[in-house]
């Protein structure tokens, strides 16, 4: 075994160039597999911490909401959500994984504005959240892709009525001056065309609106207000009025321009009036999200054990295209390590159908000594191996290298479905997986590209082969 | 053409054939031989090119098989056998020299030498021992550790039949080990051999043109055409 790696190890050295250019070819496709495979690892994890930040790992909604609720999300609140809640926390299989446990209302309505200067009213889609919460949520980083939104503070559990709009929302609104928000045209100056009846109207909501939220407070100063109107769970139409507190972008112009985010007391308020108030999912954050499945299954078994009427969702299944993107960087990547490998292959069989033909003679020689056949496949077997190993670690470390020097160079991207530029990073070094799959792939299609060389120099006649000059 | 037929036959062709296809047409390389070879002999195959006497070899060999006939090697009728036993036959019992050295190009002599030690499983101590004797026995043991593209061609004959001999083997093969030397070199190559055959007890059988290796046989066989003609023992036993 000794001497066979050594005439191996020989081998390759005495056709030092062509040994170079094939492992050249090898340690090219693991740094391709390797730049992109961490490329997309790292838009994956991006991804992952998007929606994880957002939405949580897993939502429990009341039975049939997934495929119905949205359109009248009152309809199918979760009556007694703090005993549920209570009853998930308490659990000694789950209260271990949870990071954060806790409960949103969906909405949707008319959002106006009738300040005066101003008259415009545009259809919203909000969203009642605990402003804690969701700060402790979008802190959940464990991929480290920094792309943490900070909490900033304008949401706070001690102020209520306050809220956040989608960029877009704002602008319809002609909040960019009371905002003062950078890039954000106002409306061109047309006179404010008033009927009796329409200021009529604008003056009942805003009434309407300033007695159902006169109980918690006024507008704030130096703060835009804006009303809410939708329908309670009892069809009657019910109006608020939110304090902005600013903006939030959103990756999607379609939710941007349509996104209001509110503390859940004034969602509920506005869904459920003075009735019973509750709401539309319990928000499970994990820990980790390799937790994922067994939350849910625990999750599952509590439902069934306590006959509720619930539902779980995942983040996927809330957000189908975060596993589009998932599926097309997937298919992508298999593209190009197909490609990889097949370069890698016709590389090493050409490569090692010249080494036996060169070395007819001295297979011949070494069959007449008493060598198998076995060893004669064996020995260029492993000279394609080693071929493969060895550029395929020269591949490893040059992307490592070209990786560590990306994560560097302060470079920053808009992922899909982002608002906000993040830094670009290449996760090669954070996944050795990915280090040791590409490596073991390549390593066997080397392998495999020598066999058939080899057993070309292994079924030769040993007269034939001696006779060859 | 009557063999003499003995226990102590290190080598008995009978009736043996050989027929190559070259496109459409049979060629008869070997033509119905039948001869034996006694154990301890410096043996030559004399004959024209084309005569078959390479042929001969090869099947004497166990590298090539015959289209008819029965070829036994060291008692073991070769023709039977798959081609791992032949493998492993050879690598017990057969030695090699060929005329062009056919040394493993990327192996120091020493290597060269030690390899049918490898391939016979024995231990590291033994090879290293037994190898250096024989690079002795050549005296080439200062160019142990030098590769064959290092050494002149009397320097690689001389590894090459280390190579050979370093197992011990009940018979060497030799196809014109002379034919790329110079006259001293070959002559030297010559005694060499004679001197190690006699030492060791070892049959050669050799094919050659070679007046000086046929002035050293003990036996001398001729062929014409695929067919032996003639049988005699040399004149220097």
């Amino acid at each position: 075994m000794n001497l066979l790696f050594k005439i191996v190890r020989r081998n390759i050295l005495r056709n030092r160039r062509r040994s170079i250019m094939t492992g050249s070819a090898v340690a090219a496709g693991s740094l391709a597999l390797l730049l992109f495979g961490g490329f997309t690892r790292y838009i994956f994890a991006g991804l992952e911490t998007g929606n994880v930040q957002r939405n949580g790992h897993l939502t429990v909604f009341h039975s049939g909401y997934f495929l119905f609720g949205e359109g009248n999300p009152a309809a199918y609140g979760i009556p007694d959500y703090r005993g549920i809640m209570r009853l998930i926390r308490e659990d000694p299989v789950l209260s271990p994984m949870i990071n954060v446990l806790t409960p949103t209302q969906s909405v949707l309505g008319i959002a106006g504005n009738f300040s005066g200067t101003v008259d415009a009213s545009k259809t919203f889609l909000g969203e009642g959240v605990v402003p804690s919460d969701r700060n402790r949520m979008l802190a959940w980083d464990p991929y480290h892709t920094r792309d943490v939104s900070v909490p900033d503070g304008r949401m706070a559990d001690s102020e209520q009525n306050v809220g956040l709009l989608g960029f877009g929302m704002a602008r319809v609104l002609g909040l960019c001056g009371p905002l003062r928000l950078q890039d954000c045209p106002s409306a061109p100056d047309t006179p404010v065309a008033r009927d009796d009846l329409t200021a009529a109207v604008n003056t009942e909501v805003l009434d309407l609106a300033n007695r159902d939220t006169a109980d918690h407070m006024g507008a704030m100063p130096g703060r835009p207000q804006i009303q809410l109107l939708a329908a309670t769970a009892d069809g009657a139409p019910n109006v608020v009025s939110l304090t902005v507190a600013g903006v939030e972008r959103q990756g999607v112009r379609e939710l941007d321009d349509n996104y209001v985010i509110m503390d859940l007391p004034l969602a509920q308020q506005l869904v459920y009036g003075r009735g019973d108030h509750k709401v539309t999912g319990i928000v499970l954050q994990l820990r980790r999200t390799s937790d994922m499945p067994a939350a849910r299954a625990r999750l599952a078994t509590l439902i069934e054990q306590h006959r509720l009427p619930l539902e779980i969702r995942d983040f996927a299944e809330l957000n189908p295209f975060y596993g589009q993107v998932v599926r097309l960087f997937s298919g992508i990547f298999l593209f190009i390590a197909l490609v990889m490998g097949m370069i890698v292959l016709f590389a090493v069989v050409n490569t090692m159908t010249m080494n036996v033909m060169e070395r007819t003679n001295e297979i011949g020689t070494t069959r007449a000594l008493g060598v198998r056949r076995r060893g004669i496949r064996q020995q260029f077997l492993m000279e394609g191996m080693l071929i493969g190993a060895i550029g395929a670690v020269i591949g490893s470390i040059l992307a490592i290298a070209l990786s560590l020097a990306v994560n560097h160079a302060g470079l920053t991207w808009v992922p899909p479905g982002n608002a906000n530029p993040i830094p670009l990073r290449v996760d090669v070094l954070g996944e050795p997986g990915l280090i040791i799959g590409a490596w073991v792939g390549l390593v066997l299609v080397a392998t495999l590209a020598a066999l058939l060389p080899a057993n070309r120099a292994a079924r030769l006649s040993v007269v034939d082969a001696l006779r060859h000059v | 053409m009557n063999p003499q037929f003995s226990s102590s036959n290190v080598v008995r062709l009978s009736g043996v054939s050989k027929t190559y296809r070259v496109g459409a047409t049979d060629v008869k390389a070997l033509d119905g031989i039948s001869l034996s070879i006694p154990s301890n002999r410096f043996s030559i195959v004399i004959g024209a090119s084309g005569s078959g006497k390479t042929t001969l070899l090869n099947l004497l060999g166990c590298i090539d098989a015959p289209t008819g006939g029965a070829v036994e090697v060291c008692g073991e009728n070769v023709t039977a056998l798959s081609d791992d036993t032949l493998a492993d036959f050879r690598a017990r019992n057969i030695g090699f020299i060929f005329q062009n050295f056919s040394l493993v190009p990327v192996l120091t002599a020493y290597e060269n030498v030690e390899y049918p030690l490898m391939l016979l499983g024995m231990t590291a101590s033994t090879r290293r021992l037994r190898a250096m004797a024989m690079l002795e026995a050549v005296g080439l043991v200062e160019r142990a550790h030098r590769f064959p593209n290092e050494l002149s061609g009397g320097q690689k004959q001389r590894v090459a039949i280390a190579r050979a001999l370093v197992k011990r083997p009940t018979l060497v093969l030799a196809d014109e080990p002379t034919a790329n030397l110079d006259s001293a070199t070959g002559a030297s190559i010559i005694a060499l051999m004679r001197h190690i055959q006699a030492e060791l007890k070892t049959t050669f059988i050799f094919a050659s043109h070679d007046a000086q290796l046929i002035a050293h046989a003990d036996e001398i066989f001729s062929i014409r055409d695929g067919a032996l003609l003639e049988h005699r023992v040399g004149t220097k036993p």
